[in-house]
């Protein structure tokens, strides 16, 4: 039987094969997807901000772009995964709310997307798909067995990338 | 400075319900006298809820909904949100413009229907304002309305980042409004932003 494994916001979890990773709702927050396709061990992480360097409180790794790559990297190789197989997907960082004088908080989605994009390059892990942007929500699953990240939304259809 | 919301005392829980009562009993008044029917509101519960938690408390990330959010500046910035289910939103726009129930649909909501919703977002939160502001002898300005519609974890996410860089937890004062008994129209949340609280609390002399 294959169990369906939630994450909450600023949460990370590993996953093996046959199970699947879920996380409901990513508004402005990023799903990072990491997989060894070998071993068939999969993480997410559900970031929040783009960085911890500037954070006041940076307990919680799993909240930032930059710690929680570190944290998954961490455990999916103390958990027998290969640095050179790993691949990454991601999916998230819309902008939810529109105002006419934008301030930087409401620009988060973008920012986030680009510094989780950039850590990855940083860590040469390949991104094969990224469904990020616009602005509505997204609920992905993420499926340890075949590394396919299933994209839901309301009103934008569904995908699998 | 309050820095860990887990260090409120009961007496500062107290002060901060009795502000969410009346505000937020003004508020149904107010939404009372706009659609024409009797609101009831639940006595507020302030909650210190880690973010994780905060979509189970309107019925899980994936729910559809309508949030309607505030950006409020002044001496004490914090964030107003009412947020509720999508098929609730569609019954209030009916009774806002007056047609029959069920006549406005997920799939028809357009400009009118998304503006009949910030104008009700709008006196919601300058009603809760103003009784706030009554209390604390403090100036809060709110920003104009920003509409969401789609799923609660997504509408939320956006607000809980500004709080992500300092806190895991944050203050949720939360009411609920019903008519007829049963219905639950929607959840008002003010999220006081981190030193903000402290503000509040030194205003209301609670602050020890």
């Amino acid at each position: 039987m294959a169990n369906i494994i939630q994450v909450g916001m600023a949460d990370l979890k590993l996953a093996r094969a046959p199970d699947k990773l879920m996380t409901a709702g990513l508004g402005s927050c990023i799903g990072i997807c990491i997989i060894d396709r070998q071993i068939k061990l999969a993480c997410l992480a559900h970031i929040m901000l783009p960085s911890s360097e500037l954070a006041k409180n940076a307990e919680n790794k799993a909240k930032f772009a930059d710690s929680a790559l570190e944290v998954v990297l961490e455990e999916m190789l103390k958990n027998g995964a290969n640095r050179s197989r790993l691949q990454a997907k991601m999916a998230g960082g819309a902008q939810m709310f529109k105002f006419s004088g934008e301030s930087d908080i409401m620009k988060i989605g973008e920012r986030n997307a680009v510094s989780v994009e950039a850590h990855l390059n940083n860590h040469r892990i390949p991104i094969l798909a990224r469904d990020t942007g616009g602005n509505y929500g997204r609920t992905i699953t993420f499926d340890a067995e075949t590394g396919e990240l299933l994209v839901r939304t309301i009103g934008h259809g569904e995908r699998i990338i | 400075m309050v820095d860990n919301y887990g260090e409120l005392s009961g007496i500062q829980l107290d002060a901060l319900k009795e502000i969410g009562n009346i505000g937020a009993g003004n508020a149904a008044t107010a939404l009372a006298q706009m659609v024409r029917a009797k609101i009831d509101m639940t006595v507020p519960k302030v909650k210190i809820l880690p973010f994780t938690e905060v979509p189970d408390l309107i019925g899980g990330a994936d729910l559809h909904v309508v949030g309607i959010y505030f950006n409020v500046q002044g001496q004490a910035p914090s964030n107003i949100l009412f947020i509720l289910a999508v098929d609730k939103a569609c019954l209030l726009i009916d009774m806002l413009l007056g047609r029959a129930p069920g006549e406005t649909t997920v799939e028809n909501l357009d400009e009118l229907e998304m503006s009949a919703m910030m104008e009700l977002g709008n006196i919601l939160s300058a009603t809760y304002l103003n009784s706030l502001a009554m209390f604390t002898n403090l100036k809060f300005i709110p920003s104009v309305p920003a509409l969401g519609i789609d799923m609660a974890g997504a509408v939320l996410d956006a607000i809980l980042a500004q709080f992500g860089e300092v806190a895991d937890h944050v203050l949720v004062l939360e009411t609920e409004f019903t008519k007829d008994d049963q219905d639950v129209v929607g959840h008002f949340f003010l999220l006081p932003e981190p030193g903000s609280l402290d503000t509040i609390l030194t205003a209301l002399g609670v602050n020890f």
